[in-house]
């Protein structure tokens, strides 16, 4: 099952409550910064997605968008 | 590939300005979604606090008014009176809600107005800098409580949920929160049920979420999430309180 | 058409719905009481709105909620009560929404007494509440006036999106008079395009607000209303005269609302007492105020002075002296705390004031 999890990587704040919302925890802060100064979050490892958007529900900036097959 | 989750259309596409890790967000969110999936964007009034929720009107996409602190059930009295095809609702901080504006919200459930009220419990007064609410927990600290709230000094925190419970025109009060996602996902539920019964016309409808203010509590988004899951839903406890 | 007995109150609420007020939000204060409860009755008859609020402040806050969604919208209340609703009228004056407000007003400070008062001066032309912002203030001298100027008040507060306040007392509450229900001119107003009534198909969405956060931004949100005050000076002052054209008046009593009416008799008294031929300037606008009326009056050859005649310690006189200006020595009579000055002492005042000595 193929799943695409897409950040709006500039509104993101760096709040980390999608990496601990993530069940196959494969999001994590980047190292660089976004245009805000935040580390923002990505994910790690996309083909382990399994497409679930518990991220997208809990981010409060709609920075995540969740497709899958 | 198919969209599992996009943003809902009930938002503009303008950012938010709350804190990282703030519980604003995920409510707005939930609202919005409410309103495109009942399909009452095109035609709802919002009624802002004054606290951080001032610009709920940048922020959902429907109409919106922004009251005097503490004065959102008013307005949206005058306006449901007026107009009583349009969903209405207020969202209001706790010390909106449960402070200055205790009389507007209690009148407003007791008259049974049409609205629906979202309630938002931090325990502090968030715009303002941390300052202590009624809602502020036994021992939680405050800008205004710098030893923690007590007991003999400051009283027990309100229950607003139980509070409004006892008058007669409240068809429903549920308590939740979005400290994770299954209990989001009952927040939803809870918001969507309130709208459905104003539209059905049943009277006042209230939600209290529980909700995280990481800056103020000076706690990391995590530690907050467990404050609300731990102490704050102990004193404050999730569920259905009143159902008609 | 015929003339009608009516009472004060109930005629202004009467008027309100002839005016097509959507909506009344009210509390019980004297002596204004049968404002709301007239509306109480008649409201629901008319497929209005009537609600009693829990406070002064909830039913401001109503009629702001009711006006936001373009509704006509009207409160009442009396002087501790309008006290209590300057919050919302601040509101309502910065996010520019179109209200009626009336004032029986009574003695005070504080708690005072139900017996009318014009002790409501300030807070009524000066904006009362918090920020630059003025309220529009009428200040009828009869019930027929009331009734009126009710009906003009929400022609006038729709124009220029701003609250109007109805200063009365509980004198012009309280009594009854012959009124005649006039037909009223249709007047053209501007759409309330602004309204929050659910977007309906509109591309954005409109936010009632008077929060400007950005410092230049809210300065410039204050010029446009300060804009709005001057219109007003220049397109609705109103007031009255008597005496003053063809008559050369030594003296003028410069007087608003009840007091005029005292001052109307006090005209006649000094004419037959003491041979004094006086005038009177009524202003009926009270903000905006006639400055230039007033002082084109008292800069005739032949006043000797200017007396501001009110029920407070000396409210309007602030006003009556920056129109006279200079013009003439301005003098003030006053009875304060709900009494109300007699003709008699009016007219033997004004009359030691032409002939010099008396005090200021």
């Amino acid at each position: 099952m193929a799943a695409k999890v897409i950040f709006d990587r500039d509104r993101c704040k760096g709040c980390e409550l999608c990496v601990d919302a993530c069940p196959v925890h494969i999001l994590a802060l980047e190292e660089s910064t976004n245009r805000k100064g935040y580390h923002p979050a990505g994910c790690t490892d996309t083909s382990k997605c399994i497409g679930c958007a518990s991220c997208a529900r809990i981010c409060p900036d709609s920075v995540i968008s969740v497709y899958r097959d | 590939m198919k969209p599992v989750y996009v943003k809902s259309k009930g938002l503009q596409d303008t950012e938010l300005h709350y804190c990282p890790g703030c519980s604003h967000g995920i409510v707005h969110k939930l609202i919005a979604e409410t309103l495109e999936e009942l399909n009452i964007i095109d035609t709802s009034v919002l009624i802002c606090p004054v606290g951080c929720g001032v610009f709920a009107g940048n922020y959902l996409a429907c109409d919106a008014v922004e009251a005097a602190h503490g004065r959102a059930p008013a307005v949206a009295t005058g306006i449901k009176r007026t107009c009583p095809d349009q969903p209405v609702f207020t969202y209001q901080g706790d010390g909106d809600l449960a402070s200055i504006g205790i009389a507007e919200i209690v009148h407003a459930a007791m008259r049974g107005e049409k609205f629906t009220t979202i309630f938002i419990n931090n325990g502090i007064y968030g715009m303002t800098g941390g300052q202590m609410a009624p809602t502020t927990l036994i021992g939680q600290k405050a800008t205004t409580a710098p030893l923690g709230r007590q007991k003999e000094l400051h009283g027990e925190p309100i229950r607003m949920c139980e509070m409004l419970s006892s008058l007669g025109g409240l068809v429903y009060a549920e308590r939740v929160c979005v400290a994770d996602v299954p209990h989001i996902i009952k927040a939803k539920r809870a918001i969507k049920k309130a709208f459905t019964k104003q539209l059905n016309n049943e009277g006042f409808t209230f939600v209290e979420v529980l909700a995280a203010c990481p800056t103020n509590w000076a706690m990391t988004t995590r530690k907050a999430n467990e404050w609300v899951l731990g102490p704050m839903a102990e004193y404050y406890p999730l569920g259905v309180i009143k159902e008609v | 058409m015929a003339k009608e007995l009516w009472k004060g109150n109930e005629a202004i609420a009467e008027a309100a719905i002839r005016a097509g007020c959507d909506c009344f939000f009210g509390y019980p204060i004297t002596p204004q009481n049968e404002i709301p409860e007239y509306m109480s009755l008649h409201m629901p008859q008319h497929g209005k709105v009537f609600v009693q609020a829990e406070s002064e402040v909830a039913a401001i806050n109503m009629v702001y909620g009711a006006a936001a969604a373009g509704k006509r919208a009207m409160t009442s209340s009396s002087s501790p009560g309008i006290s209590l609703k300057q919050e919302g009228i601040s509101y309502i004056a910065g996010a520019e929404l179109p209200a009626v407000i009336i004032n029986m007003s009574r003695g005070g400070p504080g708690l005072g007494t139900i017996q009318a008062s014009q002790a409501d001066y300030f807070q009524s032309t000066r904006g009362g509440g918090n920020g630059d912002y003025r309220t529009m203030v009428l200040a009828p001298q009869s019930i027929q006036e009331a009734v009126d100027l009710v009906q003009d008040a929400f022609d006038l507060a729709d124009k220029y999106r701003n609250p109007v306040l109805i200063l009365a007392d509980g004198m012009i509450g309280q009594m009854m008079e012959p009124i005649e229900w006039k037909q009223r001119p249709s007047v053209e107003l501007p759409p309330k395009d602004w309204a929050a009534t659910g977007r309906h198909g509109r591309e954005k969405n409109n936010f009632v607000t008077s929060l400007r956060i950005d410092a230049p931004d809210c300065e410039l949100h204050n010029v446009h209303i300060q804009s709005k005050y001057d219109r007003m000076a220049e397109e609705e002052l109103r007031y009255e005269t008597i005496g003053c054209d063809g008559q050369e008046p030594e003296i003028i009593l410069a007087s608003y609302g009840t007091t005029a009416r005292i001052c109307w008799s006090a005209i006649n008294r000094l004419e037959r007492k003491y041979g004094i031929k006086a005038g009177l300037f009524r202003p009926i606008t009270l903000f905006p105020f006639p400055y230039d009326q007033l002082h084109q009056i008292a800069s005739r050859p032949g006043v000797k002075a200017v007396i501001s005649v009110e029920m407070s310690q000396g409210q309007m006189v602030d006003d009556v002296k920056l129109a006279v200006n200079g013009a003439a020595p301005v003098h003030f009579f006053g009875r304060a705390g709900g009494s109300i000055p007699t003709v008699d002492e009016v007219a033997d005042f004004a009359a030691s004031v032409v002939k010099g000595g008396a005090g200021k």
